[in-house]
């Protein structure tokens, strides 16, 4: 690509992102910082048991000073875009409602989908942009011979992000850099020391951004007190696969399926969730064996590696971030919908979650996990 | 690359002759105003100079002007030293941050808070501060001018309702001082803040107005500086710059013949400004935000339908030309303006507005180049709007 093109890097003030904008400034871009104003964390301060002093990653005015002073070593224009109306609306919002109806939401892909590589796409891009660059683990290339766009797992594959990448459309892929997909982490590291950022040593961070100490539980009481609600509404039965009920629960949004413990209930052998069935709020347990499955649902499906899918397909499937991808057969059903079936059960189909479907390297594509058929 | 300044309300330039006046205060007299000895003494005599400046800027004897860091710190003080729990505050929607916040924690520590609207031309309407009145209301704080639209507020008016009812009136006079002509004989106003920075004086230094017999409460505790007014040994290069400002201020006002009720009057400055919205308001879909109310000469707000305004500020400054929208939160993010949403603006208008404020260093050549810049900047964004032209959607099977 020759080297006057703009290209935005979106900066979160980590490591892999400072890395990425010094990495294409050293190769001589012309580059601008953006930081995505995401979440206010003061906003749900002292809310339903919130601590006055929310100490949360997202969007800090530390991470936001670490980005500011990154883009400054490097001697690159920066500003900070805000997007917060558009978070909440997009990720926030879906992110509660899909614990009050009982299934496991992942905010990332969301974020992906709706903000990073869209909205923060359209802005770079109205700012003179061409493409934008980010700090996942993750490879796209063009493939000339059928003419699209390929999303491919990383070297490092104990960073691979692909799974959170599923959604990304062919425009959206033909627009985004992701330098890092050929690096490990270590190096990723080491090339932070070089260019002597600030941030070099900066500790890597697993949770979901604007939850604060991965306490999802108190972020969906205080989110919803601040919105004037409460959630007592998602409590109901606890029963078993056969259909006994043996006790209440506080709410669906407790639990998430092949959840041992915390059920509240004593019984002799271990019990698991099995089941959250949100139109009866009952929560379903029972015994691990019955958390197998050989199918799974799939809606609003992304293809990336073909436009469509005409005949059935050998894949291999994971079905949540840390899950082994496991060999399966995957079948177009109605437009959108995607039909897996397993070689071997699979423990724990969550609602809520995704499928990403893969090629050996190659992300296919995914869908999300609709409650599998019992 | 070539870089204009169009955001003079949120700062200007320290003109060349204040930064002279300012110079000799760092080092050679360099003195603590309060010392008896020489080096105090000529320290003393520049900071009474320099209220006598302010006071002929303003109107009002050197006496009833006091010192401070700035706008924000003339606000809080007028607002504190005058209000306590239980009693009433009046004020508007569409105020600086400075007044709104400290009226915000009024209102948390025991006060009562009114705030009047303003309507689609960003004006208030002084029957409404006079039927917000109430026995135990004891402050009107209104501004001068919006820093956003550079709307002047009927604050003649107020100042009569507030001197009817014998309640103390402040102003936020920072965007209307050294704009306009000021005549604090003709308002009728106990407390009026000023900053430096925003009429080509320093950045730390502003000033109150505190009308002759109107007790205020220190909000520092420390020495007997101005009056026991304001503790803290004073900041005399910026004090003596602001000297400076104002006295450029004044020669600029005599010389274009400036009144408070005719603020078009501005040969130079508003004619500038004039010829910038002409330009900019023959785009289409753009508009004037604050028409048809009097404006301070060096400031206009336009609205470009189908914009963020945060994209166009920052694809402007990547191309040179320093613009601002709204205000911006701590991280630097912009926020929907609270201004243009009170004058009724939808979310989205009040998104896509972008204010232009002129300084005295500004030219012509910088108007043109604004002119030439934007039509252009807001076509592109226009066409890369998710509202026209959408990424396309997740392919279906």
């Amino acid at each position: 690509m020759p080297n006057s093109e703009t290209i935005a890097v979106a900066m979160s003030g980590g490591v892999d992102s400072s890395a990425v904008a010094a990495m294409l400034r050293a190769q001589g871009h012309n580059l601008i910082g953006l930081t995505m104003q995401l979440w206010n964390q003061r906003r749900l301060a002292g809310h339903a048991g919130m601590p006055e002093t929310v100490t949360g990653r997202c969007c800090s005015i530390d991470d936001v000073y670490d980005a500011r002073r990154v883009a400054e070593t490097l001697g690159i224009p920066y500003y900070v875009v805000n997007h917060e109306e558009r978070f909440e609306r997009e990720v926030v919002r879906p992110f509660v409602e899909e614990y009050l109806a009982g299934r496991t939401p992942i905010p990332c892909s969301l974020c992906n989908n709706h903000l990073k590589f869209d909205q923060l796409l359209v802005v770079a891009r109205q700012i003179g942009a061409d493409q934008i660059a980010t700090g996942h683990y993750a490879q796209v290339v063009f493939d000339e011979e059928i003419g699209r766009w390929l999303l491919k797992r990383p070297t490092d594959r104990s960073k691979d992000q692909t799974y959170f990448l599923f959604g990304l459309t062919q425009e959206q892929l033909s627009r985004t850099l992701f330098p890092l997909g050929g690096m490990t982490k270590p190096e990723v590291r080491e090339l932070a020391r070089q260019h002597k950022l600030v941030i070099a040593e900066k500790p890597d961070s697993q949770e979901i951004c604007f939850v604060p100490g991965g306490d999802y539980k108190a972020f969906l009481e205080a989110y919803l007190a601040e919105q004037g609600s409460r959630l007592k509404e998602t409590a109901g039965e606890m029963v078993t696969t056969d259909g006994k009920v043996i006790g209440e629960h506080a709410g669906v949004h407790n639990f998430t399926v092949g959840q041992r413990k915390g059920l509240g209930v004593a019984t002799g052998s271990p019990l698991y969730v099995i089941q959250i069935k949100n139109d009866t709020r009952q929560v379903v347990v029972g015994k691990d064996e019955e958390l197998y499955s050989t199918t799974l649902r799939t809606r609003r499906v992304n293809l990336i590696s073909a436009a469509e899918l005409t005949e059935p397909k050998r894949v291999t499937v994971k079905i949540r971030h840390k899950h082994q991808p496991a060999p399966a057969m995957i079948q177009s059903q109605r437009p959108d919908e995607v039909l897996v079936t397993f070689d071997e059960p699979q423990r724990a189909l969550t609602p809520g979650q995704a499928a990403v479907f893969y090629e050996g390297d190659l992300v296919v594509g995914g869908g999300w996990i609709e409650a599998s058929p019992q | 690359m070539r870089r204009v300044y169009l955001d003079n309300n949120a700062t200007t330039p320290v003109l060349p002759d204040v930064l002279e006046a300012m110079r000799p205060f760092f080092s050679e007299h360099f003195g603590n105003a309060s010392s008896i000895h020489h080096h105090g003494q000529e320290t003393r005599s520049a900071v009474e100079r320099a209220r006598e400046s302010v006071a002929r800027l303003l109107g009002c004897r050197a006496s009833e002007i006091v010192f401070t860091s700035g706008g924000t710190e003339s606000d809080n003080l007028a607002i504190f030293g005058i209000v306590s729990p239980g009693d009433h505050v009046i004020t508007s929607t569409i105020e600086h941050h400075a007044v709104l916040n400290a009226c915000r924690q009024l209102a948390a520590s025991g006060c009562e808070v009114t705030y009047i609207p303003v309507d689609g031309r960003g004006l208030v309407d002084p029957a409404d501060v006079k039927r917000a009145l109430r026995p135990n209301t004891r402050l009107i704080t209104i501004m001068f001018a919006n820093n956003e639209t550079g709307v002047l507020q009927p604050i003649v008016e107020i100042g009569r309702i507030a001197a009817e009812a014998g309640i103390y009136l402040h102003t936020d006079a920072v965007q209307a001082a050294g704009k306009i002509a000021i005549n604090l004989s003709e308002i009728g106003c106990h407390l009026m803040t000023i900053s430096g920075h925003k009429l080509h004086g320093p950045q730390g230094v502003g000033a109150l107005y505190v009308r002759k017999g109107t007790h205020i409460k220190p909000m520092l505790y420390g020495g007997t500086h101005e009056r026991s007014r304001r503790a803290g040994t004073e900041n005399v290069p910026a004090i003596v710059g602001l000297d400076k400002a104002a006295d450029l201020a004044i020669a600029g006002f005599e010389s274009s013949d400036h009144s408070m009720r005719d603020p078009s009057n501005d040969r130079t400055m508003a004619a500038l400004r004039d010829r910038l919205e002409r330009e900019l308001l023959a785009i289409e879909g753009a508009g004037l935000n604050g028409e048809g109310a009097p404006r301070v000469p060096n400031t206009t707000n336009i609205y470009f339908d189908g914009i963020e305004g945060e994209a166009l500020v920052i694809a402007l400054d990547l191309k040179g030309l320093a613009v601002s929208t709204g205000a911006a939160c701590s991280s630097g993010a912009i926020e929907p303006s609270h201004v243009l949403t009170a004058m009724g603006l939808s979310q989205d208008r009040a998104k896509a507005s972008i204010r232009f404020s002129l300084g005295k260093q500004n030219t012509i050549e910088d108007v043109e180049f604004a002119s030439s810049l934007i039509p252009a900047t807001v076509a592109r964004l226009r066409e890369l709007s998710p509202i026209y032209h959408r990424v396309p959607s997740v392919p279906s099977l």
